[in-house]
């Protein structure tokens, strides 16, 4: 007999909810503004959405940041599945302390990952003859990508019945099918759901690019933090907009399909039961 | 061939940008400008102490005021129809896929002097309030962006107690506030640790919210690494002296996680 | 003649259409341990939930000492329940585990003093032999311990009824053995009412007073072990509790059975002339004796050494019988079985009539059941079969 939320938790869950999207909505009504004050209402235009296209400067930031976000995701699933497929099949004894290691980028503070890879970087480049760059934005971003990959994969892999690959091998698949044809398979959602997050954070992410991309390259976060200290300009509005509405979609896509998956799996289970 | 192989590329990927930044941080920590061996970094600190303390009792009140709002939002969101609660916990996550900066920045707009807050304020009769360029403000974003951080491990662990503990409670003789009293707060417990640890961190070393929200005269620790790395106090040394500071700070709230908390790793994963 | 502590009337139970109870009717007596008995899905652990305050019936009444309790919620019932996996708190020692109800309640219309309570979890971790234990985390307990904690956790509250919900689900054969004992054991010393849910009729019969057979929502019988296992009412009661050959037979007139067109004679009575029925014969009641004497005839198909007995199939005219026995009979033999009158028993058909009892689909326990080969047309030696 679960009792059902009473109407004073209702409210307090609507005023919790309004307190975390009134700044969204804000924002998005403010990119349609016709005037540029980001507190009074001037008309409706669509003319940031049209400049935006024409605004070299958030075009190419725009296209750093996915360029940084599915490239880092990428190569962060692909190393981040071979890492944890590794780290499940050693000894608690090794494993134990490597994930530890794997850990530190995950609850370090951001602002210190960052200046720890600045530094790093700063070093080498002054052996190497190499600057802050694109490449450094890159490899900060796996870095800090593949944990949460590894997170995600190794439930999968714990979850998987330890025989299946030596009933694979029993079967006569050589050590490389097994891995393809049965490994893989099994662990599928993980790596999907860690590309997903690794995106995300990616795209998401602003402190750690702040101090590892320099001053030649920037993420639209980078460019965003560079207006804050003068204006805004409700073109970033609308492209936050624009960007919250793709991920919504996206969201709503996987949702849709996941509840859809579970209805049909729940109707076969009664169709069996009976 | 053997499995456990497959990780050796990433064992010298985490050596070459996991553990040497480390190393170079603390290398940076201990020496001069010049190279020499000092603990000066260190004492210099000491001329920061408003900064410190200020960080600290900001980010631990964020952190409670995230504890007071997020548990029940958790507890209520718990107890709602299974199909509801993945909607409403879809809504609670979907305002961190929003760009941080520009949630922080529309909170300006809603806290200058002449914002959206003060207006409606005015619209009602109300006399204006100043809080943008103030520690509340301040709290304010720090609440407003972590929040979320709270609420996911909580939730995640209160929808996970065995229904039937809850059964055995009120078998035994407990009424809903002993149930919840006895069982259902100590066992969430854990939930709380991690969300502790998730909103404290990042509270504890933001510097977008305090120069935002805080204008220039609420320095916070952020604010202090990050002008000695791109600001006009370029010292790096003294930068890796505080965030090394910090990195023992987060050791400590990971070791008070692996001692009492769960749930993190899967609010991560959300 | 003990008097009535619970009464369920027409207690009806409905999740999402799914008609789980339909119009139970049951009365437990004070002192008395009950079982309710059934396969999966039979409703009897929705009847103890009821019971429990868990859930309410969709419709009919609970009654407690003659009071309708439907709206009680179970934590003002002097009811308690040993759940199907304990449900231990993870966060409490034993002790803890134990003192639980006694911190929260008033007992006797007042607290309890730490004195009290002490006495009282200490006399309970004794009762369920855990002396020594009371500091144990409960995660760190065996199966049999957990499950002793659960029962010091119930019993300590002194209720008026104890539910089990398949407490000894999780054990192993041999813990299960002696928990059946040290239940009963437990159950006469404090006198207390146990209702006890279960699938296993072995447990069933050997611990209770009562038994409640259940299934698709339905009480099929309620009665001692005796009568639920020597007068079954129906194939469905008669197949699940032991083993039993269930044929179709004839009541000719009382006292006076036809199987395979044979008259049999029997104990039973009160059938109409020529009424169609059920005969249930126990394996253990078919005597074999040789092909000359025998009632009916049959050919071995397959013998499997029980250690006590061998199970013998036999197949008379394709319907296969389980016969027990102590003498070896080879495969592939013709012999002849007799059956004394109280061996026979006849029920009414039901609408499980002609479900169960035949044992040629007995391949889950048998690996392979060979086919009999047909022996020459059976040719039974006379109707002197039927005298005695």
């Amino acid at each position: 007999m679960r009792r059902r939320p009473r109407v004073a938790s209702r409210i307090f869950l609507a005023l919790i909810y309004l307190f975390l999207y009134a700044p969204i909505f804000i924002m998005i009504v403010f990119s349609f503004n016709a005037s540029k004050s980001r507190s009074v209402w001037s008309g409706f235009t669509l003319d940031w959405y049209t400049e935006l296209f024409s605004d070299s400067m958030i075009i190419s930031s725009l296209t750093t940041t996915i360029g940084v976000s599915v490239l880092a995701a990428i190569v962060a699933t692909i190393a981040g599945t071979f890492a944890a497929i590794g780290f499940f099949n050693m000894r608690k004894r090794w494993r134990s302390p490597l994930l530890a290691i794997n850990n530190i980028p995950v609850m370090n503070a951001d602002i210190v990952t960052g200046v720890s890879l600045c530094l790093l970087f700063v070093s080498l480049g002054s052996v190497l003859k190499y600057q802050l760059g694109f490449g450094t934005l890159l490899i900060a971003h796996i870095t800090f990508n593949i944990p949460y990959v590894i997170l995600s994969v190794l439930p999968k892999l714990r979850q998987m019945d330890r025989n299946l690959v030596d009933a694979a091998m029993d079967l006569g698949c050589t050590w490389f099918q097994a891995f393809y044809k049965v490994i893989i398979p099994e662990i599928m959602p993980g790596i999907i759901n860690g590309m997903m997050i690794a995106f995300t954070m990616s795209i998401d992410d602003f402190v750690i690019s702040y101090f590892t991309a320099g001053s030649k390259v920037q993420t639209l976060s980078m460019a965003i933090y560079a207006m804050t200290r003068k204006r805004v300009s409700p073109k970033i509005n609308a492209v936050s907009t624009l960007l919250f509405l793709f991920i919504l979609l996206l969201l709503i896509i996987i949702n849709v399909r996941q509840i859809r998956q579970e209805e049909r799996e729940k109707k076969l289970r009664t169709l069996k039961s009976k | 061939m053997k499995l456990k192989y497959l990780s050796a590329p990433y064992i010298v990927w985490m050596a070459l940008f996991v553990v040497a930044p480390v190393i170079i941080v603390v290398v940076y920590a201990f020496t001069s400008a010049a190279g020499e061996f000092t603990f000066d970094n260190f004492a210099k600190m000491g001329g920061y102490v408003s900064v410190f303390s200020r960080s600290f009792l900001l980010a631990i009140i964020s952190t409670a005021i995230c504890i007071i709002i997020g548990y029940p939002v958790a507890y209520i969101l718990s107890k709602e129809r299974a199909r509801q609660q993945r909607i409403l916990i879809m809504l609670i996550m979907l305002p961190m896929w929003m760009n941080f900066l520009l949630r922080t920045y529309a909170w300006m707009s809603i806290l200058e002097n002449t914002g959206l807050l003060n207006r409606l304020l005015t619209l009602l009769g109300l006399p204006a309030v100043n809080i943008i360029n103030t520690p509340t403000a301040i709290v304010i974003g720090m609440v407003y962006n972590f929040l979320p951080f709270m609420i996911l491990p909580i939730y995640s662990v209160i929808v996970k107690i065995d229904r039937s503990l809850i059964e055995a409670a009120q078998d035994l003789g407990a009424n809903a506030v002993t149930v919840f009293r006895r069982v259902i707060f100590p066992l969430s417990l854990p939930g709380v640790f991690s969300g502790i640890t998730m909103v404290f961190v990042p509270a504890v070393s933001t510097f977008v919210i305090s120069q935002l929200l805080g204008g220039g005269a609420n320095m916070l620790l952020g604010d202090l690494i990050e002008m000695q790395f791109l600001g006009a106090a370029y010292n790096p040394h003294l930068g890796s002296a505080i965030a090394l500071v910090m990195m023992v700070i987060v050791m400590i709230c990971m070791w008070l996680m692996n001692k009492f908390g769960a749930g993190g790793e899967e609010a991560v994963m959300l | 003649m003990a008097k009535e502590l619970i009464r369920l009337r027409d207690c009806t139970m409905v999740f999402d259409d799914d008609v789980v109870l339909n119009k139970i009717n049951l009365s437990i007596k004070d002192n008395e341990f009950l079982t309710l008995l059934g396969p999966s899905g039979c409703g009897k652990t929705t009847t103890l939930r009821i019971i429990g305050g868990f859930v309410k019936p969709t419709s009919g009444d609970v009654f407690f000492n003659g009071v309708r309790i439907n709206d009680v919620p179970p934590h003002k019932r002097t009811v308690n329940t040993v759940f199907q996996k304990y449900a231990l708190f993870p966060h409490l020692d034993v002790y803890e585990n134990i003192a639980f109800g006694l911190r929260i309640n008033r007992h006797e219309g007042r607290r309890l003093s730490k004195d009290e309570i002490h006495s009282r979890v200490m006399e309970m971790l004794e009762i369920v032999s855990l002396k020594g234990f009371e500091h144990r985390d409960v995660t760190s307990l065996s199966g049999g311990q957990q499950q002793r904690v659960a029962i010091a956790r119930a019993l300590v509250n002194r209720p008026k009824v104890l539910l089990l919900d398949e407490p000894l689900g999780a054990l192993d054969l041999r813990l299960r053995k002696d928990m059946q004992i040290e239940l009963k054991r437990i159950q006469e010393a404090t006198g207390i009412t146990f209702v006890y849910v279960t699938h296993d009729q072995e447990e069933a019969l050997s611990m209770s007073d009562t038994v409640v057979v259940m299934d698709g929502g339905v009480i099929q019988q309620i009665g001692t072990p005796e009568d639920i296992y020597n007068e079954p009412v129906n194939a469905f009661v008669a197949d699940f509790i032991g083993e039993s050959n269930i044929v179709d037979g004839i009541m000719i007139e009382d006292g006076v059975v036809e199987i395979f067109g044979k008259k049999f004679a029997c104990l039973d009575a009160g059938f109409a002339p020529n009424e169609p029925v059920d005969v249930v014969i126990r394996p253990e009641d078919v005597d074999i004796v040789d092909i000359k004497d025998g009632m009916l005839t049959g050919t071995v198909t397959n013998v499997t050494f029980k250690g006590v007995h061998y199970d013998v199939i036999v197949d008379f005219k394709g319907f296969k019988w389980l016969i027990q026995t102590t003498d070896y009979c080879p495969v592939n033999s013709r012999i002849g079985i007799k059956i004394d009158p109280d061996g026979i028993h006849v029920m009414h058909k039901s609408q499980y009539s002609g479900m169960f009892g035949d044992y040629s689909s007995y391949s889950a326990e048998y690996e392979e059941i060979s086919d009999a080969e047909l022996g020459p047309e059976e040719t039974v030696s006379e109707d002197k079969l039927y005298e005695a």
